[in-house]
């Protein structure tokens, strides 16, 4: 448990830290990048989907059929998902922009 | 395969040195693009990590999951338009927040029924099992109502952003009291489910952390947005967090608390550039109830100017620096491809150009710098408050679109103003001012702005773009 919250407390300082150095200006993309990281739940997820055995209808013990626990695990894959491709995907969309452009159109 | 299994957490850990060096990269437009990579090179070592420690006879469902996952987000990063971004990244969040509380529900439901199956049979089959311990329930109730206040509150901030109908503000004497109810009623039930088990004290808590995410940031004002978006931000952060506590998962935790603490230092920018504290603007309500009288006693009778684009458009020509200062106005008519127009033009004239974005101009932090970065705008053309102020009393021109409470001199020289204390830009210094603006209505914040009254603001009235292609058109008939 002490580990645990070693780790949670160095990493809030070491984001502290981080984010104080971003520039203001990519306050967008900073936004759209940490939802895509807290995606990183999809980790929870994927291991709720596949958390056998539950308790099968018989009494017996259920290592394979979709189930209550299968399915929620299977529909938060799904939401995770979407924040973790759309958000890099978006945050890459953004950065491309704020890339120094060839300067063809200034005369 | 063995192989990752057993080393799985050295892989969390590289991503979780990859997820810090994602927002390292941040600190400028060019080391950004190489810290997305890693971001996602982190993330497709987490989940292939996952594959491997998560194995089962249903992991087509993850794979399915994941596909349509991907389909949905790739389809919506690539068509959303930039002026649509605050909404989007609020219901981003409030995806983040959902997924806890599936993932929280079916760790309680899995738990149960392991606990009905028993330790010996699943003994028996090789498995070992150790029902949660209070610090583990603890730890879910948590995730579980933090995601759950997030889901909802999100849900609102984002189609109040969206201006949806349904996002209605709600204001009066009784949101304080109801708010202050279902919070301690949550907490109630949270602890009777941490003390005693009890399944319906948990179901309760979480209907009861919908509801107050919602009436939590319902009272709240759309120009209060950007520090709302921010706090979700940090929120989604915190619980991931808490999943990653229950689940033991280090790269979780590390990943949850960088965004917790990401947004919670967004939200303090924010709250700073607006000179209020959180509290008040979470649980002030929205200010313009506060200002509304002042502002109807002392806009009965006061002269301003009003000209054209045209005039407009002739002075800037003849300038020799003009200052931009975007808002949302620019964002809500879309007019950053004609301001870009514009200041190219103006450039080719042998005028300065440059930007100048006060930290809340907008909905969401850094909101006129992705808009004005989507039009082309050259990244060093555009600058922050405390870079730009000074400069103001040497400038020719300054050409406000769509701003206002952001450039409201009250802020400096009025005590009796609810801005009072804002850092602003400094617009009234400049020798001109011009402010394109709809009409004379007031900002946000239900104040009236002495600038527009200032001897040396000239209002142009009108929707953002068109007059600015005016402008344009005007500069270029001129034919310096």
């Amino acid at each position: 448990m002490v580990e645990t919250i070693t780790i949670f407390v160095l990493a809030i300082f070491v984001g502290y830290y981080v984010v104080w150095g971003v520039t203001p200006a990519l306050h967008t993309p900073l936004m759209a990048v940490t939802n895509a990281l807290s995606s990183i739940i999809i980790v929870g997820a994927m291991i709720q989907t596949v958390g056998m055995p539950v308790l099968g209808l018989e009494g017996n013990l259920d290592f394979q059929s979709i189930n209550i626990v299968s399915v929620l695990g299977a529909m938060a894959v799904f939401l995770a998902s979407i924040n973790i491709f759309g958000g890099f995907a978006v945050t890459a969309r953004m950065l491309d922009m704020f890339k120094p452009k060839q300067k063809n159109k200034e005369g | 395969m063995e192989f990752i299994r057993a080393y799985a957490d050295w892989f969390y850990l590289i991503g979780a040195v990859l997820f810090i060096l994602t927002l390292r990269g941040l600190s400028g437009p060019k080391t950004a693009i190489v810290g997305n990579r890693y971001g996602m090179i982190a993330m497709a070592i987490a989940v292939l990590t996952t594959f491997f420690v998560a194995q089962g006879p249903v992991v087509w469902m993850i794979i399915a999951a994941m596909i349509a996952g991907a389909v949905v987000g790739i389809a919506r990063a690539r068509t959303v338009p930039m002026t649509q971004m605050p909404e989007t990244v609020a219901l981003m969040h409030s995806l983040v927040g959902l997924a806890a509380v599936l993932i929280a529900v079916a760790a309680i439901i899995h738990n149960n029924s392991l606990q009905v199956i028993g330790a010996e049979r699943l003994a028996a089959q090789g498995l070992n099992f150790h029902a949660m311990s209070k610090v583990h329930l603890f730890e879910l109730f948590v995730g579980c109502f933090v995601g759950a206040i997030t889901f909802t509150a999100s849900v609102f901030a984002y189609g109040k952003l969206a201006a949806k109908k349904w996002a209605k503000t709600i204001s009066g004497a009784w949101v304080k009291p109801v708010q202050a109810l279902i919070f301690i009623a949550m907490l109630i039930c949270g602890f009777t489910f941490f003390s005693t088990g009890s399944m319906s004290a948990f179901w309760a808590m979480t209907g009861l952390a919908l509801v107050f995410g919602w009436v939590w940031i319902a009272p709240v004002g759309g120009g209060d947005m950007p520090v709302v978006v921010s706090l979700l931000n940090s929120f989604s952060g915190w619980a991931a967090a808490g999943i990653g506590f229950t689940l033991e998962n280090n790269m979780l935790i590390v990943a949850g608390s960088l965004v917790g603490s990401s947004g919670a230092i967004l939200s303090y920018i924010m709250c700073k550039a607006m000179n209020r504290s959180i509290i008040n603007v979470l649980f002030g309500g929205a200010m313009g109830a506060v200002a509304a009288p002042t502002a109807v006693g002392s806009q009965v009778q006061r002269n301003y100017r009003s000209g054209s684009a045209d005039d407009a458009g002739f002075l800037m020509s003849n300038a020799d620096s003009v200052v931009i200062v975007p808002g949302y106005g620019m964002a809500q008519g879309r007019a950053q491809n004609a301001v870009k127009e514009l200041a190219n033009l103006l450039k080719e004239q042998g005028v300065t150009v440059r930007f100048a974005i006060h930290p809340v101009a907008g909905r969401m932090p850094g909101h006129m710098n992705v808009l004005l970065a989507e039009a082309d705008v050259p990244y060093d053309d555009i600058l922050e408050m405390d870079e730009i102020n000074a400069d103001f009393p040497a400038t020719d021109v300054v050409l406000v679109i769509g701003a206002n409470d952001v450039v409201n001199p009250a802020a400096k020289d009025d005590p009796s103003s609810p801005i009072y204390g804002m850092p602003i830009l400094e617009a009234h210094k400049a020798r001109t001012i011009m402010v394109i603006k709809r009409s004379m209505a007031t900002g946000y914040a239900g104040l009236d702005n002495d600038l527009f009254y200032n001897d040396k603001t000239m209002m142009i009235f009108g929707d953002a773009k068109k007059v600015v292609e005016e402008m344009t058109k005007a500069i270029n008939g001129t034919g310096h």
